[in-house]
């Protein structure tokens, strides 16, 4: 099901590919205030970048980078980190998704608390986009079967 | 027998939701429910309102916040719903 096909210019584009996605998501993300962008796209260009691994190498490539426990964790932390943004200001009196209200833990004003409360709820969407288009991508190709596809989880198990 | 009382439910909940899309504005319209009071305010009370330089940012994150944190429970729901049905142990 998961052959290893050795192609050096693919593997080479792939290797030198991953990263300036990766780093193009965090600049799709923390722009998304001004320009085109936000959560939801740069947390699509991170697990494509994932399954960009994936695809390139093997599955066990992409799951030695970034564990099934970490995915698992990092679904539920980007809808914790949203939600939390929003009751927080609760607790100073003002509504939810207040984000005014978080000056009076962050330095700089209200305005700038503004631009916090939306990055932290940008940060929530991207963190949990990512994580759940790359545990759905897994989930589909080995057919929900990862140990038996990969063999255990954390010895950083590789076909080749 | 059930596929085809599956087909004709469908059929008729399709045609259900297309009878009530003639009730809609036409496309673009002026006089549009939303066009009349719901636009104009964001696009002339954003920078007021919100400090945001982008009105679609300050309609995602502020005027709509609420909305957008639960289109990211559903992304979740959808994560957690292909584990649950895909996901089998490693005897099973």
């Amino acid at each position: 099901m998961v052959r290893d096909v050795e192609d050096v210019i693919i593997k080479t584009i792939a290797r030198i590919m991953v990263p300036i996605m990766q780093v193009y998501s965090l600049y799709v993300y923390v722009h998304g205030h001004i320009s085109p962008g936000g959560g939801f796209q740069g947390g699509c260009i991170m697990a494509a970048s994932f399954i960009l691994l994936a695809v390139a190498f093997n599955l066990g490539e992409a799951k030695r980078r970034l564990k099934e426990k970490a995915i698992a964790v990092f679904c539920s932390l980007g809808v914790f980190i949203y939600a939390w943004t929003g009751v927080v200001p609760l607790f100073f009196g003002g509504n939810f998704l207040d984000y005014s209200k978080w000056s009076h833990i962050l330095p700089g004003g209200e305005v700038m608390a503004r631009y916090y409360g939306m990055a932290f709820i940008e940060l929530g969407v991207q963190i949990a986009v990512m994580a759940v288009m790359v545990s759905i991508f897994l989930d589909l190709v080995t057919a929900g079967r990862h140990e038996e596809v990969l063999g255990k989880d954390d010895d950083g198990f590789y076909s080749r | 027998m059930n596929r085809t009382v599956a087909f004709f439910v469908t059929m008729l909940t399709g045609l259900l939701l297309i009878y009530s899309t003639l009730d809609f504005p036409p496309w673009g319209s002026p006089n549009q429910p939303g066009s009349l009071h719901v636009s104009p305010r964001y696009i002339e009370k954003t920078l007021e309102e919100t400090k945001v330089p982008n009105a679609v940012t300050s309609v995602l994150a502020d005027y709509r916040g609420y909305d957008t944190m639960f289109e990211t429970s559903v992304i979740f729901t959808a994560g957690v719903a292909v584990m649950m049905l895909l996901r089998r142990k490693k005897d099973g």
